[in-house]
């Protein structure tokens, strides 16, 4: 691995995936087609937009078919400071292209000394999207959600995509992949416009609670092992992981006020 | 019939150094050192967008004299270069030794091969999670490389300004007193510089994975005192 240099013509630019395709690393084009059984796929995600900024939650379960593959995958992942990307659809696909994201992000920071607009990281996001399109048409599709907080508006936003890679800004929440009927459900009953971090967590954690007791690709809660939504607030302090133990506090509670409900 | 003009290869040489180092002196300087917690870059930069120093990698630091378009020019080659490598590897693989080998391999290819030397001066830096194992890399117009623990001194008047370092300059300095030590041998005696003449970051080992941090503005006219 030489130093890469380029003659101004041929330079690549501050754009990172550009560097891979310029030096033939980019990653190979899908042909033919998979089995959807065969492959591990992410599920239920959700973004949450309130006055502090994004909470941002996905559940922990990757199916395959019928089968759990994963009892503790992450979907929700920091893309830098101050924005974070959630993913479903096929996990494998959908990891290397949060990574090629990340990068790309930082990459670009570098390069250019100061980093891309909120809008820009988005439009990034979706061409990264669009690019996946005929590897989506053989059953690899990647679904993900993009927030951040947008230090020149001083607000959070937050992006949703479909698989053609369309970019579609909501102003109050979104959801994606199998558990997203259910779970936005939830949080329509219960959006204001005034929710504060707190209570878009609880909201949250509700959310997927009643997305995984619906949809069986979607993971509950598992104090057996251990292991609860991942949850992250996405606010003016940049992009921030929940604790575990912290989460867990919120679900015990969410289940008590269920089980009184219930009348148990 | 015309003779080919005989040059002896020594002449050549002297030359080439001869037009570099000119080039690079006419530059104002920049000291790297490092303090208890990290790596300090501390450049003579009446720009504030024209960067002298800049980040690499979670841990790796550049620092740059002479010629803007030359200089920049390696490093965002170098940049691409630790990208690349953390994403065909893993982030830990990428260190600042194997970078400054490969500068060393550009300089001294353009300085034998090209038409004329690039005329820069570069400094990689790295900070190491552990105390006592940062590294400073110093890289010379020709693709000598030269490392050290402590400090460097690179661009115009390098060999003042590195007196008055060894004169002031101690292990385990805090932040404070390690910028006061770069900036009062950068200043010498007969004049002053106020901190929009200054362009500094450090490579802190504070456990977030980017460690380069700049310090402007007010953070840094503070701890000038």
């Amino acid at each position: 691995m030489t130093l890469p240099l380029f003659t101004p013509d041929q330079d690549p630019g501050p754009s990172f995936l550009g560097l891979l395709d310029r030096l033939g690393m980019a990653p190979p084009e899908v042909t033919g087609s998979l089995e959807a059984d065969a492959i591990a796929h992410g599920t239920t995600v959700l973004a949450i937009r309130t006055v502090e900024g994004v909470v941002m939650a996905g559940d922990r379960r990757a199916t395959s078919g019928n089968f759990i593959s994963h009892h503790s995958m992450e979907k929700v992942f920091p893309a830098d400071r101050h924005s974070g990307v959630a993913i479903a659809g096929a996990a494998g696909p959908a990891m290397e292209m949060v990574g090629l994201f990340q990068l790309n992000l930082e990459h670009y920071e570098k390069v250019e000394g100061s980093p891309l607009s909120l809008e820009g990281k988005a439009n990034q996001l979706s061409q990264m999207v669009r690019s996946n399109l005929s590897a989506a048409m053989q059953g690899l599709g990647v679904v993900p959600l993009f927030a951040g907080w947008d230090e020149r508006l001083e607000q959070g936003r937050l992006f949703q995509y479909d698989i053609t890679g369309g970019r579609y800004e909501e102003r109050r929440y979104a959801a994606g992949g199998s558990g997203s009927l259910h779970s936005s459900t939830v949080i329509k009953l219960r959006h204001t416009p005034d929710l504060d971090f707190s209570t878009a967590v609880d909201i949250a954690v509700e959310a997927l609670f009643e997305a995984a007791d619906e949809d069986s690709a979607t993971g509950g809660p598992d104090p057996v092992r251990g292991i609860y939504p991942v949850i992250a607030t996405i606010g003016s302090d940049g992009f921030e992981r929940m604790a575990d133990e912290d989460v867990a506090a919120r679900t015990t509670a969410l289940l008590e006020r269920l089980g009184d409900r219930s009348g148990r | 019939m015309n003779m080919p003009l005989y040059v002896s290869p020594e002449q050549v040489m002297k030359d080439r150094a001869d037009y570099a180092r000119k080039g690079i002196a006419r530059g104002r300087a920049a000291v790297a050192s490092t303090y208890a917690d990290g790596v300090l870059l501390c450049a003579e930069n009446p720009s504030n967008t024209l960067r002298k120093v800049s980040e690499i990698y979670d841990r790796i630091g550049f620092m740059g004299v002479g010629k803007y378009n030359e200089f920049d020019q390696l490093r965002i080659a170098g940049v691409r270069h630790a990208d690349l490598k953390g994403y065909s590897f893993s982030r830990e693989d990428v260190d600042a030794r194997w970078l400054a080998n490969q500068y060393a391999q550009i300089l001294g290819q353009y300085f034998t091969h090209e038409m004329k030397p690039l005329e820069v001066e570069l400094l990689v830096a790295e900070m190491s999670p552990e105390v006592g194992g940062d590294r400073l890399f110093h890289l010379l117009y020709d693709g000598t490389v030269m490392d050290t623990t402590t400090h460097v001194v690179i661009g115009g008047e390098a060999e003042a300004i590195g007196a008055r370092l060894d004169e002031s300059w101690s292990v385990g300095l805090q932040l404070r007193e390690a910028l006061r030590v770069a900036v009062g041998a950068l200043t010498g005696s007969d004049r002053e510089l106020v901190p929009d003449d200054l362009e500094v970051a450090v490579l802190s080992r504070d456990g977030e994975r980017r460690s380069f941090r700049r310090i402007e503005g007010d953070d840094l006219g503070e701890l000038l005192g």
